[in-house]
């Protein structure tokens, strides 16, 4: 039988490693100090060529762009919403045709470029003047921020099907079966047990979406609508100054960020009954 | 060597070549090749837009790939360097990023050649600068998608590769690229779709590619609908020819996978 005798004296906590200089250390603050090279020679860019003059000119101005930008992608989501119902459902029956048809919409304009389209819709259409005035359409397509939103709209509503689609389908069968178990009716199934799953599938696709519509509208200032990026063109066609870039450049990635935190936190209070 | 291979290439020339699309059906149209139409114009505004993609891709694939090799470092600083990297590129507008990159690199070679006494004025390429432009987006979009590859192969294959005495770069070379590629590869396949819609806008800092070379002619010959139209059918039908042959490239990655 053992005993023990003596007690083995306290020793002190083994000393903390130091952390040994690695070479993803060195190449991490290399390019946090790059980084802080940049925005402190834009910062100081942006204070050393201040002008309250231009200030004054061409605040408002980007003020009003940054509007048109809101009110043209927010519209052009909305009514793309609408038009997607309609694809998104032919996309899903079982007739042939109309399969085909919502197929062929939603691979052409996931395919082709909005530049392009924009560009066939404002000036190509353009061409059918004499046509399109005596169906009394000319007001719509002479206007390049009706043309703006119509291909954003006719765009985005391809996208919107898609996303839609994958997240009805996304819901298993059994939640059908169970409802019909039920004796739901079809109508009642697919309001109450279907599509209020399907929404939160598609809540982040949504939200992606509703970010690349703000990046994508900027290309309607090609086509002389004075949204944020028309905005910043004129005052840099005026000014020559770099900084007019600089700013547009502020307003859309706060948009984006704001949009994206609104989005996280939505995904994370919708989710709620989710998570475990 | 190079006269025969030119002399190929002439042959096999989809669009104004002997057995050319312009050349068989465009005869006497708008599309006609040579002088008599826009078909040679539109030919070369294709040519630009592929070079320009491929040009971009490897260049994006490898920034992305370091970037997310940085974002999912141990080290803290590298990490949040990746981070304002993707987050900056990520949220502006492409068209944005390549009038930045565009002016931003011209007025900056121009201080720095003024510091060296020289005044001329200096004009970028803007083949090189839509090349830079586009690839700095497509990097921080790949970034993100290769992160999400890196996260879904198991640790037990990085300690795998340590318990053969593999060098690190060799355990990634060896055995974590090749499951990386096959699970990103749909990822990049859709990248790679948008990268080549995001080439039409370089048309817009005058580089000649099919947006421009349809635009010039709409305006010339006052066929606007008529030009647009093919620019959108070019676009259609690469889309087409990427998405056939990136079926054969995901085919072939999954050779290995057993089949189930």
């Amino acid at each position: 039988m053992s005993v023990i005798n003596e007690l083995i004296p306290p020793r002190p906590a083994p000393a903390v490693l130091e952390r040994p200089l690695t070479a993803a250390k060195v190449v991490g603050m290399g390019v946090l100090v790059l980084w802080a090279i940049l925005a402190m020679g834009l910062l100081s860019m942006v204070i050393e060529g201040w002008d309250p003059a231009k200030f004054e000119r061409y605040g408002p101005r980007y003020l009003n762009g940054l509007w048109t930008t809101i009110s043209l992608v927010g519209i052009s989501i909305v009514l793309g919403a609408i038009l997607s119902l309609p694809i998104a459902f032919a996309r899903m029956s079982k007739n042939r045709v109309l399969n085909a048809i919502a197929y062929a919409y939603v691979y052409v304009f996931r395919s082709t470029p909005l530049l392009a389209q924009l560009f066939l819709i404002y000036y190509g259409l353009g061409s059918f003047r004499p046509q399109l005035e005596s169906v009394g359409l000319w007001w719509f397509f002479r206007e390049a921020w009706y043309c703006g939103l119509f291909s954003l709209t006719i765009n985005t509503a391809a996208y919107q099907a898609e996303i839609l689609r994958g997240a009805i389908q996304s819901v298993p069968r059994g939640q059908h079966e169970g409802a019909a178990a039920l004796g739901i009716s079809k109508r009642i199934t697919f309001l109450k047990v279907i599509l209020p799953q399907a929404l939160i599938v598609a809540l982040r696709p949504y939200g992606n979406e509703i970010i690349l519509m703000i990046k994508g509208s900027a290309v309607v200032a090609i086509v002389t609508v004075f949204d944020l990026m028309g905005e910043t063109r004129y005052a840099f066609s005026r000014t020559f100054d770099y900084q007019t870039y600089l700013w547009a450049a502020i307003f859309y990635l706060s948009m984006v960020e704001a949009l994206r935190h609104l989005w996280a936190f939505l995904e994370r209070r919708l989710t709620r009954h989710l998570t475990r | 060597m190079s006269g025969w291979l030119s002399a190929l290439f002439d042959t096999l020339d989809p669009f104004c070549g002997p057995i050319g699309l312009f050349s068989w059906f465009g005869t006497g149209t708008l599309v006609a090749c040579g002088d008599a139409g826009w078909g040679d114009e539109i030919a070369f505004g294709v040519k630009v837009t592929i070079s320009l993609a491929l040009a971009t891709l490897p260049v994006g694939l490898v920034i992305g790939f370091l970037i997310a090799l940085a974002a999912q470092s141990q080290e803290k600083m590298l990490r949040l360097a990746a981070g304002i990297y993707t987050t900056i590129f990520r949220g502006l507008p492409e068209l944005l990023t390549l009038f930045i990159v565009y002016y931003g690199a011209q007025m900056m070679l121009q201080s720095v050649t003024a510091a060296f006494g020289y005044d001329g004025r200096i004009e970028i390429n803007a083949f090189v600068a839509g090349m830079v432009a586009l690839a700095v987006v497509f990097s921080s979009y790949s970034s993100e998608v290769l992160l999400s590859a890196f996260r879904a192969i198991p640790r037990g294959q990085y300690e795998a590769g340590d318990a053969l005495g593999l060098r690190r770069w060799r355990t990634m070379i060896l055995i974590i690229l090749p499951q990386l590629i096959r699970i990103a590869l749909p990822g990049l396949t859709n990248l790679w779709l948008i990268l080549l819609k995001d080439t039409s806008y370089v048309s817009v800092i005058g580089l000649a590619d099919i947006v421009r070379q349809t635009g010039i002619a709409a305006r010339v010959s006052k066929e606007a609908f008529f030009f647009y139209f093919i620019a959108c059918l070019l676009y259609l039908i690469l889309a087409m020819i990427s998405s056939f042959g990136l079926g054969f490239v995901e085919r072939w990655a999954k050779r290995s996978e057993v089949a189930r």
